[in-house]
């Protein structure tokens, strides 16, 4: 899981951002791309156009619930977005995220942060510097055991790892 | 030890049981030998093939692998024809020889086909998964890279959840359904209930068929849940011995231990439930049907693993029979199955809704999940007997849709407006639509 000391950019959302808003059925057969241009659409038009990389989504309780599509938390990764940061997450994302290498931080603090706060995210540590009003707040740490899947960089490589030290 | 003592949930001992342990305690992580494995063409081959040979891996045990198209289907374009291609592709590399292929919804598949039994840990690519709970299993819902690592290995890691007791007593009024229990109960507990094992108890429960009881599993994914789960009894096995299959010997042996520790307790008294609708854009904005008025209905739509068995095409055809679908107002019904159609069509239920004027659909996932026929548009009104009514869920994002009973959805199609179903069946008894 990549670890940046670079600050950058905080979008904020609201409760229960559900997998059709962050992939929607209608695009879910074309290509990864396309279907990220439209993630989110339907309640910001311009995150998918404007998100640069490394930027933070920052959101309240249960984000990511519904679907298991993959692409909720694929979309994010192509878009760029260097970690989640959620009161809650829904437990399929929460996995499907962790699998994928983008990193989900449970942040009961997430009220502090306002749009387009420049914000420092260590994942490993647990810990955000909000650049932008000099604070600080602690997440819940990731279980000791999904940080082997963490450390390697998400489940396939992992996985990998795995495989390669059986055969 | 007393630990080794403590009483378990019917959740732990399944849990227990697929990890090797005499007992498990919530909040520990195991890992799960894999009993059986669901995938669909969405989040399956396509999604896991290139992974696989990425790692070099073969599936652990074709003969566990469950595959199932379901939500391109039918093709409506070369996009999709090719995804169901290459589905069929894989099931034959792989030898899956349990392929369904546009046979139905693959969480009705599971069941009508004989796969569950009570005490079976299962994984499945779809996040309704928890339906399968209703016969007494453990099987949660992961998405693509998880689905490979457990194809590869055969294994999973979970953490141990907590179970809430969901304690289901009186008998439900006419017009109501397990539909209505659970959207009310979404409103009541919220859809935030993360990692907790939803266990329906009581003795409205133990009077549902099958069916029923899927209903309050599927929509556990609504809560918020890890799953959702039921106690095996006759009900169950009847079921399973129904399909040719035969249940193991102890299958009634997996229920929760009387003294089993529950997060916590809720008690809903389902006499006192009138029926009830979700209003846009969350199952959780549920209210009873009574406090809605003037809202036009442009499609009412019975489908999905939610709403369009058997058993919710014989609720719709309660409301509709000598009806007439209104002016204004369209009625889509996608079977879960093609048996549900066959078998709908031997007791006259299809044509009920056909003399109404319902339009029959390719079975399917369809509209559901904004993928088949049946999107609706900008400013559009749906009622629909599906889970779900994220924003844009169906089609439009401006678009609107409404959840309910297939009760409900057949009133609101006879009037073009949410309309409470019971004024349609006078004279019905139908709280027990087997």
């Amino acid at each position: 899981m990549p670890t940046s000391n670079k600050a950058s950019h905080a979008w904020i959302f609201g409760d229960n951002i559900d997998t059709d808003l962050l992939a929607p059925g209608a695009y879910m057969k074309a290509s990864l791309s396309e279907l990220a241009s439209h993630c989110l659409e339907a309640v910001n038009k311009d995150f998918a156009q404007q998100v640069k990389k490394g930027d933070f989504v920052v959101a309240g309780e249960a984000f990511g619930i519904g679907s298991s599509r993959e692409q909720a938390a694929q979309a994010l990764v192509e878009l760029g977005v260097s970690a989640i940061i959620a009161k809650s997450f829904a437990r399929i994302f929460y996995r499907n995220a962790l699998n994928l290498g983008l990193p989900v931080l449970v942040c009961a603090e997430v009220d502090k942060i306002s749009k387009a706060d420049q914000l420092i995210v260590d994942p490993i540590a647990g810990v955000i510097t909000n650049v932008t009003t000099q604070e600080t707040y602690q997440c819940d740490p990731i279980h000791p055991e999904l940080m082997a899947i963490v450390n390697a960089g998400g489940l396939m490589p992992f996985l990998k790892a795995k495989f390669a030290r059986q055969s | 030890m007393p630990e080794l003592m403590s009483p378990q949930t019917l959740a732990q001992k399944i849990i227990a049981k697929a990890s090797g342990k005499s007992h498990v305690s919530p909040g520990e992580i195991v890992t799960c030998k894999l009993d059986l494995v669901l995938m669909h063409d969405s989040s399956g081959p396509r999604r896991v093939k290139s992974r696989l040979e990425e790692l070099g891996a073969k599936v652990f045990d074709p003969n566990k692998v469950v595959l199932v198209s379901d939500h391109f289907v039918p093709a409506t374009d070369p996009e999709s024809a090719e995804i169901l291609a290459l589905t069929r592709r894989w099931a034959q590399e792989n030898l899956i020889t349990n392929f369904y292929d546009m046979q139905g919804i693959c969480h009705v598949m599971l069941p009508q086909q004989g796969h569950l039994k009570p005490g079976m840990f299962i994984v499945g690519g779809d996040s309704h998964s928890p339906t399968g709970g209703a016969f007494g299993t453990f099987m949660v819902g992961i998405g693509a890279t998880e689905m490979t690592g457990a194809l590869a290995t055969g294994e999973i890691w979970i953490k141990v959840p907590e179970t809430i007791r969901i304690n289901i007593n009186g008998q439900l009024q006419k017009g109501c359904s397990a539909k209505d229990i659970m959207l009310h109960l979404c409103a009541k507990l919220g859809m935030n209930n993360n990692y907790k094992v939803m266990e329906f108890a009581g003795d409205t429960v133990a009077d549902m068929p099958m069916y029923e009881r899927m209903v309050l599993c599927n929509m556990s994914a609504e809560l918020g849940g890890k799953t959702g789960i039921v106690e095996a009894d006759q009900t169950t096995i009847d079921w399973i011995n129904n399909t040719g299959e035969t249940a193991a010997i102890d299958a009634l042996d997996w229920v929760s231990d009387s003294d089993a520790r529950y997060e916590k307790v809720i008690h809903l008294d389902a006499s006192q439930l009138i029926p009830q609708v979700a209003a846009p854009h969350s199952p959780e904005n549920t209210h009873p049907v009574t406090s809605f008025e003037n809202i036009t209905i442009h499609q009412a739509y019975i489908g999905a693993c939610t709403g369009a068995k058997l058993s919710d095409l014989k609720m719709a055809a309660a409301v509709l029979k000598g009806q007439k679908v209104a002016k204004g107002t369209r009625l889509l019904i996608a079977p879960a199955s093609t048996k549900t159609t066959e078998l709908a069509a031997k007791d006259g239920t299809l044509a009920i809704l056909t003399e109404a004027g319902a339009i029959i659909l390719p079975t399917g996932c369809g509209a559901c999940a904004g993928m088949g026929a049946g999107a609706i548009a900008n400013g559009e009104n749906c009622i629909s007997s599906t889970s779900r009514n994220f924003k844009g869920r169906m089609g439009s994002p401006e678009s609107n849709v409404y959840l309910a009973s297939p009760y409900t959805v057949a009133a609101c199609a006879i009037t073009g407006e949410i309309t409470d179903p019971r004024q349609f069946l006078e004279g019905e008894l139908n709280a027990n639509i087997k």
